[in-house]
């Protein structure tokens, strides 16, 4: 099950977040910080699989995250969710992200979070993986937005 | 006077993005805040919509939004389509089942389901199944059911997803979904197979009827499989060349699960299993995903062992992989199955221990734990080296967990005594401030045991002291040993390696200099003082020793105080006692194991704890062992080293020692035994609980007493205890009394038992058995018995007697069945 996904950029400013699991709105907040401060350490170069900060679950859950560009990609899982498969889903989000707006870029996802979220609510609900066929998400998301 | 318009979301953002501080921010935010909160009274619908988007916004920067709340149901409500998409969004990011408001949505929800449009359908789903507390879950359920079985495919893999939640949230509606999942896996649209299969992988971990019962599915799976990988190319599932590999890796893990302990459908699986692993492509992530999916299903289900090995080999050729993804995949899946295929993972060993060397964090540290799960007997000197160059340069988070995993390896695998003891220097010398505490009572125990290292050890703890006090566990240690073995020191015999010249007053030094150090703890100068104390026996320097005890007779540490004031009194009341009380300690019993004793679930070998309801859905992986480190012995114990030496206690102060120590409440006498047995009585303490067997602590009251010899006025009985971490050994002390009228003197006790028992002696309490039932003499028999056989024994008694000298044999053989079942 996956618990949460963040995106935020190399300055930690969230992009967008969603839980799955209900937390406060500061501890939301506090673990939007915290894993942007473990991620923010790692390496160009080393794997993209983390131990889960303590307040998103300690070393029960993963941290999968992905770096483009001034974005980070975070995924907190547990252990039941495949960390090479998460990987690919970062992958297939960003790349139907990039389908809908069109060479997406930061300045897409600040102005249009609805539309993030809408995306996502196509690909993930409840924590768990809905759709992976990305010409099937974009097709429902054109649908809704007319 | 009517508000002007609320600004857009758009507007709203750019505006915020102007903002240079902090504070700056948060006014904007602010007065936004204040607008939208009087729009909201208003009651507007117009603007209602976008003033939602824009508390959104401002939730997820961190500000609060709970006023929103009601807003979002209204939204829901509301008729159009772009109202009720921001109204549900909302819900969910703002609302959960602790606020009571969420109650209110229950029936805009229901009405939606079964709204006309399915993309409100749809979004009345995502959020049911979002955030749906029970009470909604209850009422709704019979809504979702009905769309499960809707054509519409788009709603029907919603409706699973969200049976899925409701499951979680309510299991006893498990049964509700049954009758729906019939026809799941005959649709064609590859994202309702999905959400299937992941609703059916739900339900099988959660029930084990379920898990019967779909287990008939597998022959159906294994055709979906075969499907997805002979097809040609599919566009719109392709990803990277492999077609649908998220479905592919969803059913991949339902058939581990159905597979686990039954072995009709694990050897169904078998082709396909075969097939996915050798036809996949591993140039990309996509073919590793689901590489590493099939071989944890191999090792999860029954398969042959042809298949076993493939799938370690496959592991093996990851952990050459360049991507440091790949090699913590595999890593992580090794830990899992070293149990049960060890030998098979002994191969890669080389590779496990180069990526100990690593840059990467995550990677170091499994593979260190991986590691001390393949140390063994063979490899014990090579990988020692490589784990103490490791622990060297490791990070400290891993220092601790990484200096008990050697002292556990080296107690188990140790080629030598001295290697062993260099082994403990070592880590001692490299990570001493980061050793567990109870290492420090361990190790000592081990110094004791190898009575011919005596010499070189306290040599080697010496000279590491001269270099260096500030690692408190070493100092421990060393002062102990200084404290024992301080004759051994100065004498300057070492065979082992070149023996120092030291003279007495140099290691008074060193041990005073231990007790003014700012770097000492309480506890490492109550161990200085002892061991000055016990030097005043083995030195000669007796002046300087009673200076320094009596100095602190008045320090400030309680602690402290009360061990120089007693041993004050020791030089001055009680010195004929002195030289008793600060002998030489005996060989002392290993009581338990050491560390924690957490078993690791593996993939190969876990109990069927899949087969219990549980709430999370996470089953053959592992319990979290990223902190903890394996227990090596798998949970067994170690056997407790019975010695066969005899402490060495004169026979004429052991009396009276033993009357000293066996009588706590003597007046006016000094504590017996100080500080030095505190080492001794913390393994039983501590350990104790940690041992996986039973304790037998009742059952040593049950076994009731003996009679075993009853001649000449000479009565032996035996009592018997268990004991404690090894049911095998019992323990039995033997009360000699004597009715005659005259002592027997020069009591000796002999004992011999048959072939599959092993027996161990210790010292008798005297060797005078005083007449007319004075008094006692009691020594105490180790038997180990590990086959369980009954319990026989031949004892012989010599005495003289009247100036006579007497000697008889005896058999025992009517020993209670407790004490040896």
């Amino acid at each position: 099950m996956i618990k949460a996904i963040l995106i935020f950029n190399n300055h930690g400013k969230p992009r967008m977040s969603k839980f799955y699991e209900h937390y406060t709105e500061d501890t939301e907040q506090q673990i939007i910080r915290e894993t942007f401060h473990l991620v923010s350490k790692r390496d160009e170069n080393v794997c993209n699989f983390l131990e889960g900060g303590l307040l998103i679950g300690g070393s029960e859950n993963k941290l999968i995250y992905r770096h483009y560009a001034t974005l980070y990609f975070v995924f907190c899982v547990d252990s039941s969710e495949s960390e090479l498969g998460i990987l690919d889903l970062i992958q297939v989000f960003v790349e139907t992200l990039d389908k809908c707006f069109e060479n997406v870029c930061e300045l897409d996802l600040i102005f249009h979070l609805d539309k993030v979220h809408n995306i996502l609510a196509e690909m993930v609900m409840g924590g768990m993986v809905l759709e992976t066929n990305m010409s099937e998400i974009i097709t429902q998301v054109e649908a809704q937005d007319q | 006077m009517r508000m002007p318009a609320p600004i857009r979301l758009r507007e709203l953002i750019r505006t915020i993005r102007t903002a240079r501080t902090q504070a700056e921010e948060r006014e904007m935010i602010q007065k936004e805040c204040a607008a939208i909160r009087s729009s909201f009274r208003e009651e507007d619908n117009t603007y209602r919509c976008r003033n939602v988007a824009k508390l959104l916004y401002m939730h997820m920067l961190g500000y609060p939004a709970h006023f929103g709340q009601l807003e979002c149901l209204k939204l829901i409500a509301s008729q159009k389509f772009t109202d009720k998409r921001i109204g549900y969004l909302g819900a969910m990011l703002l609302l959960d089942e602790r606020q009571d408001v969420h109650l209110l949505m229950t029936n805009c929800i229901k009405n939606d389901l079964n709204h006309s449009t399915q993309y409100v359908q749809g979004l009345a789903l995502c959020t049911l199944g979002c955030m749906g507390s029970s009470e909604m879950c209850r009422d709704l359920a019979g809504e979702v059911e009905k769309l499960l079985k809707t054509s519409n495919s788009y709603l029907r893999k919603k409706a699973a997803l969200c049976a899925v939640h409701v499951i979680r949230k309510v299991p006893e509606l498990m049964e509700m979904f049954l009758p729906a999942t019939k026809n799941l896996l005959s649709e064609k649209n590859h994202g309702v197979l999905h959400t299937s299969v992941v609703l059916l992988t739900e339900m099988c971990e959660r029930s084990p009827d379920m898990l019967s019962h779909f287990r008939k599915l597998v022959p159906q799976l294994v055709r979906i499989l075969k499907n997805l990988i002979m097809s040609g190319y599919s566009p719109e599932h392709d990803v990277s060349g492999i077609s649908d590999p998220f479905l592919q890796v969803r059913i991949l893990r339902l058939l581990r699960i159905l597979g686990k302990g039954d072995d009709d459908s694990s050897e169904a699986m078998n082709d396909i299993l075969a097939q996915v692993a050798t036809n996949t492509e591993t140039s990309k992530n996509v073919g590793n995903a689901i590489l590493y999916e099939t071989v944890l299903t191999i090792m999860d289900i029954k398969s042959e062992s042809g298949l076993r090995v493939l799938a370690i080999n496959i592991l093996g050729r990851f952990l050459l992989n360049n991507d440091k993804n790949i090699r913590y995949v595999a890593l992580t899946s090794l830990l899992k199955t070293v149990q049960t295929d060890h030998n098979a993972v002994q191969r890669h060993r080389s590779t496990i221990v180069d990526c100990l060397k690593d840059l990467d964090v995550s990677i170091k540290r499994r593979a260190m734990e991986l590691s001390f799960a393949l140390v063994n007997g063979n490899n014990i000197r090579g990988m020692m080296k490589e784990l103490l160059y490791f622990l060297d340069s490791c990070d400290p988070d891993f220092k601790a967990d990484c200096a008990s995993g050697i002292f556990l390896a080296a107690e188990k695998y140790a080629p030598s005594k001295r290697w062993h003891i260099d082994t403990i220097m070592r880590v001692l010398t490299t990570a001493g401030s980061y050793v567990r505490d109870d290492s420090v009572p361990n190790l000592i125990q081990l110094i004791t045991n190898s009575v011919e290292m005596h010499a070189y050890t306290v040599q080697r703890l010496y000279k590491a002291l001269l270099d260096d006090i500030s690692q408190q566990p070493l100092v421990q240690v060393a002062s102990w040993c200084i404290g024992e073995y301080g004759d051994l020191l100065v004498s300057g015999q070492c065979e082992e390696e070149e023996p120092i010249q030291v003279s007495e007053d140099e290691v008074l030094d060193v041990l005073e200099g231990l007790l003014v150090s700012n770097l000492s703890t309480p506890v490492t100068r109550g161990y200085s003082l002892t061991a000055i104390m016990k030097l005043s026996t083995r030195f000669s320097s007796l002046n300087r020793i009673k200076k320094v005890v009596s100095i602190y007779g008045s320090s400030i540490d309680v602690e402290l105080q009360q061990r120089a004031v007693e041993y004050n009194a020791l030089f001055k009341k009680y010195d004929h006692m002195r030289p008793a009380l600060l002998e030489r300690m005996p060989i002392m019993e290993k009581t338990a194991t050491n560390g924690p004793s957490e078993t690791v679930q593996t993939n190969g070998e876990t109990d069927s704890t899949i087969l219990d309801t549980k709430h999370l859905p996470s089953i053959s992986q592992p319990a979290s062992q990223a902190n903890d480190l394996l227990d090596l012995l798998g949970g067994n114990d170690v056997v407790p080293i019975i010695q066969t030496t005899v402490p060495t206690k004169p026979a004429s102060a052991g009396g009276e020692l033993l009357d000293l120590l066996g009588d706590l409440s003597l007046t006016g006498g000094p504590t017996p035994t100080p500080a030095s047995s505190v080492p001794m009585s913390q393994p039983p303490f501590l350990l104790d609980g940690l041992t996986s067997q039973p304790l037998f602590n009742d059952i040593a009251a049950v076994i009731p007493p003996m009679t075993a010899y009853n001649k000449n006025g000479l009565i032996i009985e035996f009592t018997f205890e268990r004991s404690n971490p090894n049911p095998n050994i019992a323990v039995i002390t033997i009360h000699a009394t004597n009715s005659t009228e005259a002592d027997m003197t020069e009591f000796v006790f002999q004992a011999a038992v048959p072939k599959t028992f092993q027996l161990q002696l210790l010292s008798p309490s005297s060797n005078v058995v005083p007449a007319f039932n004075q008094g006692s003499v009691t020594q105490v028999i180790r038997v180990l018995n590990p086959q369980k056989q009954q319990l026989r024994m031949r004892i012989k008694l010599t005495y003289t007697h009247k100036g006579s000298p007497v000697q008889d044999l005896a058999e025992v053989n009517n020993f209670p069945p407790q004490s040896w079942q």
